[in-house]
């Protein structure tokens, strides 16, 4: 086995962009190489890298970043710009989330990121490949559930998982064995054989999801993974997201709800019209809004922006009042306090309330401080 | 190299596994055309005399071979907005697969499609009446011209379907191309016989009608002229312009 060997330049390559050996050996066996040809090329070259058998427990790489982007813009017909001036950094093996409304520029990023959109300027690296110039290679190391479930309907979920494999270059069998896997893993089995334009839209979902995991990717873009899905199928697909991060599997995942955020990500990223507007964890952002949230629901809905004026000087900031729901919420650090004066004040004036109730506040106090308007309100 | 005849293979097997699923497709290749030959056959053979021996079925047949595989090609187009429509599009584009394998697997599978049809449409051609004049070697030959035919119109296709990205718009833009192409060349009737004058110079210089004169010269024996050198002219500049073209799309497409 001679240094040009794709093995050995493999390793070099991957050491350098930090992988662990583990994600080496692990990444090569999935190319097809043989464990034997592995550490045949290992030992007789003296590898700089000591590869482990897999199985074994291997030290995982110092906590590092797996996505990098630098000042990325990405704008259309020189003046619309989708995404302005981001820059960002996605830790390895963590669940890190894009939240912002529709429109934010949340799914531009994603498609820059994933080849399928090149910036307009700035520099953004994924697994250690170049957007632009490693498209190929990068491809190769990452997983995509789109939007929309991209799954072939006049396919069965067996033939939709084992076209995927195929053009992953897998043989026919080792396309065949994966797909076994995956489908058992994703509790698709019984319908397997069936036509996927069949599948409720939870399974199409777990199916596309599939599709992405043929590779055993490290980084996992996932773009709105739950929109559209009932409850029970959100849930669902949230177990599954968590599943693959214990299995060490990069996440990084767009949303527009702020309790799948909450949910799921380590690391939350706001952006609203292509700008990033903070970031932290989610008890980082929801300690911007401090203190807790008095939160009212009138029964008379329009009587809300009227009921916030009067109640303007006892909480820490402006009452925000919803004329349609008929909430109001109120950030306040003198919660027990204020609550009493609120529900006195109110019964003096003979306003009816649904509920009334203090808690902690939601990553949609966060979007309303940040932005001047809720999540849900930008959508429309 | 390898891979990408295996993409483009996998592409082209999903393609053909349309026409054993989907009922309307087979409608839509297969029975139209038939009919198309029995209706222009029976329903316009006693009008339209044609000039020279033999009956209209010897005119008609191998231009109606040529209409089929024109009005095929555009499935080429919608078939890719569906792709489009439907995030499969981004799907193929964000694995590490040939960048020309999604559409070279679309045009070779249609491709691969016409020739089923055309050898049904012989079939129907001969129980009614049509007989190969000029030996089957020159028949063999006219096939396989009209199958370069189509695949060359297929790329057209695929341009237009990935520039409007929509499956109806494909389906309503194909048919405004296609049937002034069609109608207005040798394909039904000779173009001596167009009474007008422009539509006579037009009909003349289509390249349908170069395609279908050829074709029809290969089939049953009429003078060929320089109609076979326009025709490969044809193909090799639809090629040649439309290939990258469908190409350059596909990379920079946005849904």
């Amino acid at each position: 086995m001679d240094p040009q060997h794709p093995v050995t330049k493999y390793i070099q390559d991957a050491s350098k962009q930090g992988m662990s050996n583990e994600e080496i050996v692990r990444e090569l066996t999935a190319a097809g190489w043989q464990v034997e040809q592995i550490l045949d090329a290992v030992l007789k070259h003296a590898m700089p890298v000591p590869v482990p058998i897999p199985g074994q427990a291997a030290p995982i790489a110092a906590a590092d970043n797996i996505i990098t982007v630098k000042n990325i813009t990405k704008s259309y017909d020189h003046k619309t710009k989708a995404v302005d001036n981001v820059s960002l950094e996605v830790r390895r093996g963590s669940i890190t989330g894009l939240l912002g409304p529709n429109g934010a520029g949340k799914t531009t990023l994603v498609r820059i990121l994933t080849t399928l959109l090149p910036p307009t300027s700035g520099q953004a690296t994924v697994a250690g490949f170049d957007v632009v110039h490693q498209a190929q290679q990068l491809r190769s190391a990452i997983g995509l559930a789109g939007q929309y479930a991209a799954v072939d309907a006049i396919l069965t979920g067996r033939e939709n998982l084992e076209m995927v494999g195929r053009l992953y270059h897998l043989t026919a069998e080792q396309a065949k064995a994966r797909a076994n896997e995956l489908l058992k893993q994703f509790n698709l089995e019984d319908a397997a054989d069936h036509l996927s334009k069949t599948y409720s839209g939870g399974m199409r979902r777990r199916l596309d999801l599939a599709a992405s995991l043929i590779m055993r990717p490290r980084i996992l873009f996932l773009d709105e993974p739950t929109t559209g899905l009932d409850p029970r199928g959100r849930f669902d697909m949230w177990d599954v997201i968590r599943d693959l991060v214990e299995g060490g599997t990069t996440v990084l995942l767009t949303t527009q709800y702020l309790e799948e955020a909450d949910q799921l990500a380590d690391y939350i990223f706001v952006i609203d019209h292509g700008h990033i507007i903070a970031q932290g964890t989610a008890d980082e952002l929801k300690r911007q809004v401090g203190g807790d949230v008095l939160e009212l629901h009138l029964v008379d809905h329009h009587l809300a922006p009227q009921v916030a004026g009067s109640l303007k000087n006892l909480g820490d900031e402006p009452p925000q009042a919803n004329a349609g729901s008929g909430i109001i919420t109120m950030p306040t650090s003198k919660g027990a306090q204020v609550l009493v004066e609120v529900v006195r004040m109110l019964d003096d004036q003979n306003i009816k309330l649904h509920d009334v109730m203090l808690r902690r506040p939601s990553l949609d106090d966060v979007f309303m401080k940040l932005t001047g308007h809720g999540a849900e309100e930008a959508n429309k | 190299m390898m891979h990408t005849i295996s993409d483009i293979w996998v592409m082209v097997k999903r393609n053909l596994l349309r026409y054993q699923r989907l009922p309307r497709l087979v409608v839509f290749s297969f029975i139209q055309p038939v009919m198309f030959v029995l209706l222009f056959a029976y329903v316009f053979g006693g009008a339209i005399g044609s000039e020279g021996s033999g009956a209209y079925i010897q005119f008609l047949l191998p231009g109606i071979l040529v209409q089929t595989v024109l009005f095929g090609s555009m499935q080429t187009g919608v078939g890719l907005a569906d792709d489009v429509m439907h995030g499969m599009v981004d799907r193929f584009r964000s694995l590490p697969m040939a960048r020309s394998a999604v559409l070279a697997g679309r045009t070779i599978s249609e491709t691969i499609r016409n020739f089923f049809v055309i050898v049904i449409m012989t079939l129907v051609g001969y129980i009614i009446g049509f007989r190969i004049e000029h030996g089957f070697g020159n028949y063999i030959l006219a096939v396989i011209l009209t199958l370069l035919f189509g695949f060359a119109f297929s790329w057209v296709s695929a341009t237009i379907g990935l520039a409007v990205k929509d499956v109806e718009t494909a389906q309503s833009a194909g048919f405004v191309w296609v049937f002034p192409l069609a109608f207005a060349s040798s394909i039904f009737v000779p173009t001596a016989s167009l009474t007008s004058s422009w539509l006579r110079a037009f009909a003349s210089h289509n390249p349908i009608s170069y395609i279908a004169n050829t074709v029809r010269a290969l089939c049953v024996g009429t003078p060929v002229g320089n109609n076979a050198w326009w025709s490969l002219v044809w193909i090799a500049g639809l090629l040649a312009v439309f290939m990258p073209l469908a190409i350059n799309r596909y990379r920079k497409i946005t849904s």
